[in-house]
């Protein structure tokens, strides 16, 4: 690790231009607790790292004028659980945040480098779908938007282009009645990697669910929005047949593959499960909403 | 390549050291800065045993870089005990035999002083939550668990 060049740049634009012009060997730092690991590993070696925690928009949480949440993308677990509004108006993001290593990796992780590594089985992405979250980014040739579900493109690759940096989260303001849920089967009680993860994004009006979105983890090469389960869902009083229908529309959106954690079979049945208890949760913070 | 000169703040006292940029905040501890309380179990986040406080944050001193050090405030097990007063968490792993070779300790010692500090009245539950990060192959957790759940009933008996 002789060869590595540090910095700490203060303002977007410098960070930008100097992870640009390093190319492919550059890495963005702001938790660290994926990178340090793979520098440990060999499985990285980057020739720069640019550290982004001094820039101010990349550790901010802002609430909006509108009532919607701005996330730098550096913000970690543990200042997103200590924000005294967040987790009230986006509990099953914030759940889902939460669930990512240890009290020590909360101290650092971020929802920025869970979306940036690329698990198809990272624990903020399905909740950050379910949410609408769109991310701000930036790059050599300015600033553009997406959709947290357009962002990865495979086990640890993204589609953000050469030189980009993933800057901040903007989650949507909520309208009254809603209420989302994150929930993850891991065979133990706590730090492990999802064999399922599902999220869940409601708003209820007179009983009746007026919109939905779900977000499905480590089932595909990639987290997956799952429109035809949010389908199922809208129009529908959460009964058995529109909650059976959503749960075999997760099950269908199912691409996983067999490893130590789940086989293929078992995946795609707790897709489904989950999916309902994940739905239960959420339209029971929707109704106290 | 030129060495980092990084000046930071280690257990209150201004401290300032050398480090290679790829170095983690454990080596730079470890090695020029002479504090070896905090140990290298795994070196990958999983195991807690360097467990520092950055800025009265928990964190894993292995998943840090020296060079992000510059700045900030950083808390060791060597800031814990005052001369010859042994911290009361220190105090009471001792009475109760909440360790056996040792490894572990500093880092569970440094991960239960946070929780305490966030959480003065942890259940069971909540420390054994709190301290999932930190891997201890010796004691079967039971009496590290048992002696901070103690240490936090005299501490607050001793509030009162």
């Amino acid at each position: 690790m002789t060869d590595i060049r540090y910095l700490s740049p203060h303002t977007l634009d410098e960070a930008v231009s100097a992870f640009a012009a390093a190319g492919s060997a550059a890495r963005i730092l702001a938790g660290g607790t994926d990178l340090l690991v793979q520098m440990r590993a060999g499985v990285v070696k980057p020739g720069l790292i640019v550290d982004i925690k001094k820039i101010a928009e990349m550790t901010a949480i802002e609430e909006t004028a509108g009532g919607g949440f701005r996330v730098g993308a550096a913000v970690s677990g543990m200042e997103l659980a200590e924000h005294p509004r967040f987790g009230k108006v986006w509990p099953g993001v914030l759940e889902a945040v939460n669930l990512i290593g240890s009290k020590q990796v909360q101290g650092r992780a971020s929802a920025g480098g869970n979306l940036c590594n690329g698990s198809p089985a990272g624990d903020s992405v399905p909740a950050m779908i379910a949410a609408g979250a769109i991310v701000i980014v930036q790059g050599p040739n300015g600033r553009r938007e997406m959709k947290v579900e357009d962002v990865p493109a495979g086990p640890g690759r993204t589609n953000l282009k050469p030189g980009e940096i993933l800057v901040s989260f903007a989650l949507p303001p909520r309208p009254p009645g809603s209420g989302d849920a994150y929930l993850r089967m891991i065979p133990r009680t706590e730090m492990d990697i999802a064999v399922v993860g599902c999220g869940v994004s409601l708003t209820m009006k007179d009983g009746v669910c007026t919109a939905a979105r779900v977000g499905l983890g480590a089932v595909a090469p990639t987290v997956l929005l799952v429109e035809p389960a949010a389908k199922a869902l809208i129009g529908s009083k959460l009964d058995d047949a529109a909650l059976n229908a959503a749960a075999a529309a997760c099950s269908a959106a199912c691409r996983p593959i067999d490893d130590k954690r789940g086989t293929i079979a078992y995946r795609i049945k707790v897709a489904g499960v989950l999916l309902k208890r994940t739905a239960a949760i959420a339209a029971k913070r929707a109704r106290e909403n | 390549m030129a060495k980092l000169h990084v000046t930071t703040t280690i257990n209150g006292e201004p401290a300032e050291f050398l480090c290679e940029p790829g170095d983690t905040m454990l080596d730079a501890l470890r090695g020029p800065l002479g504090l070896t309380g905090s140990k290298e179990g795994c070196a990958s986040g999983d195991c807690g045993a360097c467990s520092i406080l950055l800025d009265d944050r928990l964190i894993c001193s292995c998943l840090m870089l020296a060079a992000e050090a510059e700045g900030h405030e950083l808390g060791t097990i060597e800031g814990m005990a005052h001369g010859e007063h042994l911290h009361p968490l220190q105090q009471k792993f001792l009475e109760m035999a909440a360790l056996q070779c040792g490894i572990c300790t500093s880092g569970m010692l440094v991960a239960s002083d946070a929780l305490l500090r966030k959480n003065p009245h942890p259940s069971e539950e909540e420390v054994r939550f709190w301290l999932a990060g930190n891997l201890c192959r010796c004691t079967g957790y039971d009496k590290i668990v048992r002696a901070v759940l103690e240490t936090a009933a005299e501490m607050q008996e001793a509030a009162q």
